[in-house]
């Protein structure tokens, strides 16, 4: 029988020493629940849902304030949780006399959704601060939880001012919106309910640039049947900036 | 001839009596932790992670860029206030039709508001993208951790364990998303849980919650019900680098092609 050599047997010793106070070093600093659901401590789970939450939700307001839902229902703000304008309010929920939320009441904070920016949708509402009736809070026309402006705007500008300032350079600065776009009377109330219309035929366009339209002789004409092949008018030319299209016409 | 133990006899006596000392020593530890139990204050009944598998879903299109969500988040999780730590922020991104460089900003990450950008050039078209950790299904971050301090739990959400975090930084480093930042208060990685300790009450994130535009959607991912399911079927889905093969949970609604 082949002996195990001397020195292999010496040096296992150490060896075993070593792993057996490894394995009595590990007992320790794992944490307990270490590896119970995968390569980490499970009762991180359990620290992480013992953090109290500040928002309360928009059920806890709805629970008390129900004449105030009312009327937020039933505006454009319907959607909007109390607790964006109002601050966190779980303390306001578990002691309602102790803790009262702010209101926010200077005119700054509003803008910071309703200021004019490029990148905001089309369509939603926008002001320019600067010139919405400077210096006055929000609040002395609008209430915020039915924000339907108090008069119906009578300019169109007063929505579309991207548009308004575009056709502010063109040559069709003098023509009114209404005489391209039929806008019934329903839009300024309820501007997505009912929209304002707009031309669809070339026709309508050569009713001041066909060779042959009764209209100031400065207008530039062109010939109806031939000019742009079977494209519609709007395809090539921005009607709110007319002038002819970068890269001329196409062939 | 020394007195005492040769040193061949002392090794010889410490190999054995250690595997019998052993089994004592680790009946010993576990004693000493039994009495120091967790203190598991935080146990939430009723809650079941396995019926749960969650996810986000943004409208691009809705997004007004107001902050709120970002805001938000602070005040609920304790963020600290300075503009270098969000858990999640508003980008604006602006293409402009002279084919420059597309600009992209987020000052303090949109809480105080954008301001109107001030240049010559003409925009094609601007938009807001709102950013956030992705709960990745296949996380770089998980993988990087060396101590096993972040980890995907089983409804999905990728949450850091602050106790046994090192503050190492290298899921920060991982993160192809930059969600993750260094909790000057904690020393430790920090970063979205998806408002976990609101899930298990049953309650929604608080950016969800508070979008005043609805431009954010939470649910499950596996539910028919769930509105997240209605959002992902309805619209033109895309995520985040997407190549990276990391699978996003965030889902955005007409992302344009010049996000990153």
């Amino acid at each position: 029988m082949k002996r195990i050599p001397d020195q292999l047997i010496r040096l296992s010793v150490p060896f075993l020493f070593i792993i057996l106070a490894l394995l009595i070093i590990k007992q320790f600093v794992t944490p307990e629940t270490f590896g119970d659901l995968g390569h980490y401590r499970a009762a991180a789970i359990e620290d992480i849902s013992s953090i109290e939450p500040h928002y309360a939700g928009f059920q806890a307001c709805l629970d008390c304030h129900e004449d105030i839902m009312e009327v937020q229902q039933g505006s454009y703000h319907r959607n909007i949780s109390c607790e964006v304008c109002h601050e966190p309010s779980l303390e306001h929920v578990n002691d309602p006399t102790e803790h009262l939320p702010p209101a926010p009441r200077e005119r700054g904070f509003c803008p910071l959704c309703h200021n004019y920016l490029d990148a905001r949708p089309t369509g939603f509402p926008q002001i320019i601060t600067m010139t919405h009736n400077p210096g006055k809070p929000c609040i002395n026309c609008h209430d915020p939880h039915d924000p339907t402006p108090p008069h119906v705007p009578g300019d169109c500008a007063a929505c579309h001012r991207q548009i308004a300032r575009t056709k502010m350079v063109s040559h069709h600065v003098d023509i009114q919106c209404t005489e391209c776009h039929d806008t019934p009377e329903e839009h300024m109330i309820n501007p997505r309910l009912s929209r304002a219309m707009k031309p669809a035929d070339r026709e309508f366009c050569g009713g001041c640039h066909a060779e042959d339209a009764q209209k100031s002789v400065t207008n530039l004409r062109i010939d109806i049947d031939t000019h742009g092949g079977v494209y519609v008018c709007w395809e090539c030319h921005y009607p709110h900036l007319p002038e002819a299209p970068e890269g001329g016409a196409p062939e | 001839m020394k007195k005492g133990l040769k040193r061949r006899e002392f090794i010889k006596k410490t190999a054995i009596a250690l595997p019998l000392l052993s089994p004592a020593g680790i009946m010993l530890t576990d004693l000493v932790r039994t009495s120091c139990a967790w203190a598991g204050t935080g146990e939430v009944s009723g809650y079941n992670p396995l019926d749960h598998y969650y996810g986000m879903g943004i409208h691009i299109d809705r997004c007004i860029g107001c902050g709120r969500c970002a805001e938000g988040c602070k005040k609920e999780n304790l963020v600290p206030r300075e503009p270098f730590f969000f858990r999640t922020w508003v980008e604006r991104y602006t293409i402009f039709s002279n084919r420059e460089e597309t600009e992209v900003d987020s000052p303090n990450g949109g809480i105080n508001g954008f301001p109107e950008l001030k240049t010559q050039q003409n925009i094609l078209r601007a938009f807001f993208v709102p950013k956030l950790c992705n709960h990745c299904d296949n996380p770089p971050c998980v993988q990087v951790c060396p101590v096993g301090a972040t980890f995907k739990t089983q409804d999905g959400v990728i949450l850091v364990d602050n106790e046994y975090c090192v503050g190492c930084r290298y899921c920060i480093q991982a993160c192809p998303y930059g969600a993750r930042f260094l909790n000057p208060l904690t020393a430790t990685a920090d970063k979205c849980t998806f408002c976990y300790h609101r899930l298990v009450r049953g309650l929604r994130p608080v950016c969800v919650e508070v979008c005043p535009t609805q431009a954010r959607v939470f649910g499950e991912i596996g539910t028919r019900s769930s509105p997240l399911v209605r959002f992902r079927r309805m619209n033109k889905i895309s995520v985040l680098k997407s190549d990276l093969n990391t699978e996003p949970k965030v889902y955005y609604a007409n992302l344009d092609g010049e996000v990153r």
